[in-house]
């Protein structure tokens, strides 16, 4: 099953290359990684999905927890969180299919932040879900570029992870 | 140290000063173009002292016999480039094997660093997936502060090897100098105590065992736990078998001792695994060689398994109790509770479970047919056992003769016995052995290799020859790599593809070419006092070639994909009234 897994780390070069490997080298498999600074100095914040059995995943935590430079690991996925992914498309609209775009990001309550009188840039964020439906109602075919953030995620309340 | 603390120090003295506030006594090396700041230090000062190799894989598992036999970390120093890709065998040996080696590698010089300059190479990524932890030491400020982590992080928790890479000018650049004496990591912090009630459990359902089992590995070794579990086997009366790793871990020559477990382990061993009520896992990983095919491992078994890494707990074999911590403490305390305990072990149960467990003994699973002319290998060892009293200390390459040495040699102390375990490299044996002698120099140091194996790291005798190293080298030599050979016989009908030598040199030349003693062995009458005479040369090194029957194979075994009770005897062995798993 999908699972949703964040983890604090010491900011040292190589820490992000240090998980990466540890997941191609026992064969476990990422869906997606981010990692960015947090307000700790020193310390990063990465989300990491991937997929497989409960064993599995109970085995991808201890081999994470193991990693030196990781100082903590939560498995979000069983618990109320948030979690949150932020898209950018590029859309070929020259004319008659722009009121239609137009009204497709404002019900995802996307924004167009780039227009040239053939293209949209469109910004969306929301769940994996959701980033998936908006891309489901555009016609394929006019999609040009598409660029993933993967998912960044966070337990409910108050209580920090 | 003598200096007042902060001293302004040039980063290869301050290399020095570190290692030697560690309590570092050899260092394992060889020079080049990017440390040689560093070896120019080491020339100037007296205390450490560096053993050249003769190849830096020689270097790291010298270490690493060091570090097996005395239980300090081995330290290792080499160049950069081809000086640590030449490391990385030796640092998947040790990490495999869960062995504190804190190896410095040099590095070009920071400005040149990804500039594809003379002998660079990415130490930090090559090493990465073979080591418990590494650095890069980016400024020299850092470099103190990183040495005491590596020792630290090295040394504590699940051992391993820790790479620290040095670049060219951080040895030279200056700072003040002071060793830290305590250390904090926030992302570091190994649980050494075990759970309390997790350990009130195990205690309870070991009590309630009818069939116990104690299976104890690497571990026991490393957290110098091999008395408590000693004291605390004999208390309960249980048997007891230990994997390759954990050898010496409980006393060999011990009636409660049913002999190594695994793919060539004992016949008792192995059933008495298969038929269990309650296993008892302590610093052991179940690893593939040991539980074969998984869907059959201790059926009945409820586990009980203790391990300082999480990680190795229900990673292959689920668990009912587990307790992550050290064994030695973790043991100590579950003995103060059965101590304190009003209960006993079932001692009709118990009874019963040592009669079944002695009909399986009685197959004497290892006996061999010895010949009146061919040299037998496990007469060798058996042989050797007899003159070394059982004292020695043991290293060994990988293959046959490695399963022979494991059967034959009863060892009844910890460290005593330095084998290539999980990584399995050939090439091992010879320069371990260089370290465990210096480890332990009073005490008789063996190589058993086979010839395949030695070759790979012969150059290693001159070392031995520079620093006078006595060692003992027994070769089984049978002409082909025996292992592989073995499962061609079984397994692939024979076809013996690139497993036999058709040149192999002279090894008593050999021997003398390096300066030392070589003795040719052919008959099964000279085995002793061919063994005598090498072991009345105290001083020299003797290297002595068995020349044995080619195709003896080792017995008893579990094939690959076989659970552990469907153990083949050896074709002698099989007598039909034997009782059937």
């Amino acid at each position: 099953m999908r699972r949703v897994l964040t983890l604090h780390m010491e900011n040292q070069a190589g820490a992000l290359s240090r998980v990466a490997g540890l997941f191609s080298a026992r064969a476990f498999n990422i869906e997606s990684l981010t990692v960015a600074p947090t307000e700790s100095r020193g310390v990063s914040r990465m989300t990491l999905v991937t997929r497989g059995s409960e064993h599995l995943v109970e085995q991808i935590l201890k081999q994470i927890n193991k990693l030196i430079d990781v100082i903590k690991v939560v498995d979000l996925t069983e618990s109320p969180h948030v979690e949150r992914e932020l898209m950018l498309v590029k859309l070929r609209a020259g004319g008659e299919n722009r009121p239609e775009v137009r009204s497709l990001v404002d019900i995802f309550r996307g924004k167009i932040v780039d227009v040239t009188p053939s293209s949209y840039v469109i910004e969306l964020t929301g769940t994996a879900d959701k980033l998936e439906a908006f891309l489901e109602a555009l016609d394929a075919r006019h999609i040009l570029e598409l660029a993933r953030t993967g998912s960044c995620g966070m337990a409910r309340g108050e209580k920090a992870a | 140290m003598n200096e007042p603390k902060s001293k302004v120090m040039r980063g290869a003295r301050i290399f020095v000063e570190a290692l030697k506030a560690e309590g570092v006594r050899y260092l394992f090396g060889y020079p080049g173009g990017a440390v040689l700041h560093l070896y120019d230090e080491l020339f100037k000062q007296e205390g450490l002292e560096h053993i050249l190799v003769r190849h830096e894989q020689g270097a790291t598992h010298a270490a690493d016999g060091y570090a097996r036999v005395s239980g300090a970390p081995g330290v290792v120093l080499v160049t950069s480039g081809p000086g640590v890709t030449n490391c990385v065998t030796g640092i998947a040996t040790a990490h495999m094997d869960s062995i504190p080696l804190v190896v410095f590698t040099g590095q070009v010089p920071t400005a040149l660093i990804g500039n594809d300059a003379f002998q660079e190479v990415d130490a930090v990524g090559i090493t990465r997936p073979c080591v418990k932890h590494n650095f890069l030491v980016e400024k020299v400020e850092d470099l103190a502060l990183t040495i005491k982590k590596a020792f630290y992080i090295s040394t504590t928790g699940r051992p391993g090897p820790v790479v620290v890479d040095l670049p060219k000018d951080i040895t030279a650049a200056e700072c003040p100098f002071s060793y830290p004496e305590t250390l904090d990591m926030r992302s570091y912090k190994p649980v050494t105590r075990g759970h309390a009630g997790q350990i009130r459990k195990a205690v309870k359902l070991l009590l309630a065992a009818r069939r116990p089992m104690i299976y104890s590995g690497g571990g026991v070794i490393l957290s110098g736990a091999a008395k408590v579990l000693t004291d605390f086997s004999r208390l309960l009366g249980y048997p007891v078998t230990n994997t390759l790793m954990g050898l010496g871990g409980y006393p060999g020559t011990d009636s409660q001792f049913l002999g190594m477990l695994g793919m060539h382990g004992t016949y008792e061993a192995n059933l008495a695994m298969h038929h269990c009520d309650v296993l008892l896992a302590v610093g052991a990983r179940f690893d593939d060689r040991v539980t074969g095919d998984l869907d059959k491992f201790c059926p009945e078994a409820r586990i009980i398994h203790i391990d300082i890494d999480p990680s190795c707990i229900a990673k292959n074999v689920d668990v009912d109790i587990p307790i992550v911590g050290d064994v030695g403490l973790v043991l100590k305390e579950m003995k103060q509770h059965l101590d304190e305990s009003d209960r006993k072990p079932d001692a009709e149960a118990l009874q019963a479970w040592w009669k079944r467990i002695e009909t399986w003994r009685a197959q004497q699973c290892l006996g061999y047919q010895r010949d009146a002319k061919k040299i037998k290998p496990q007469q060798v060892i058996e042989t050797l056992y007899e003159i070394t009293g059982g004292g020695a200390c043991l290293t060994s390459d990988v293959g046959q003769h490695q399963m022979w040495a494991a059967q034959f040699y009863k060892f009844d102390q910890p460290r005593r016995w330095v084998s290539s375990g999980g990584l399995g490299t050939m090439g091992f044996g010879l320069p371990a052995a260089m370290g465990a002698y210096l480890a332990c120099p009073e005490r008789d140091v063996v190589c058993i290799t086979g010839e395949a194996s030695l070759v790979m790291c012969i150059q290693e005798l001159s070392t031995c020859l520079q620093y006078g190293l006595p060692i003992k080298i027994v070769n089984l030599n049978n002409r082909y790599m025996g292992m592989v050979r073995q499962w061609q016989e079984f397994f692939y009908a024979g076809r013996y593809s690139h497993s036999y030598m058709d040149a192999l040199p002279d090894f008593v030349k050999l021997a003398e070419s390096f300066g030392h003693v070589g003795i040719r062995v052919e008959e099964s009458v000279e085995i002793k006092p061919a063994l005598e005479r090498a072991f009345a040369m105290k001083d020299r090194l003797v290297l002595m070639d068995f020349v044995t029957d080619q195709e003896e194979n080792v017995y008893p075994m579990i094939a690959a994909g076989k659970g552990q009770h469907e153990m083949e005897l050896s074709p002698e062995q099989i007598s039909p009234d034997r009782e059937l798993a």
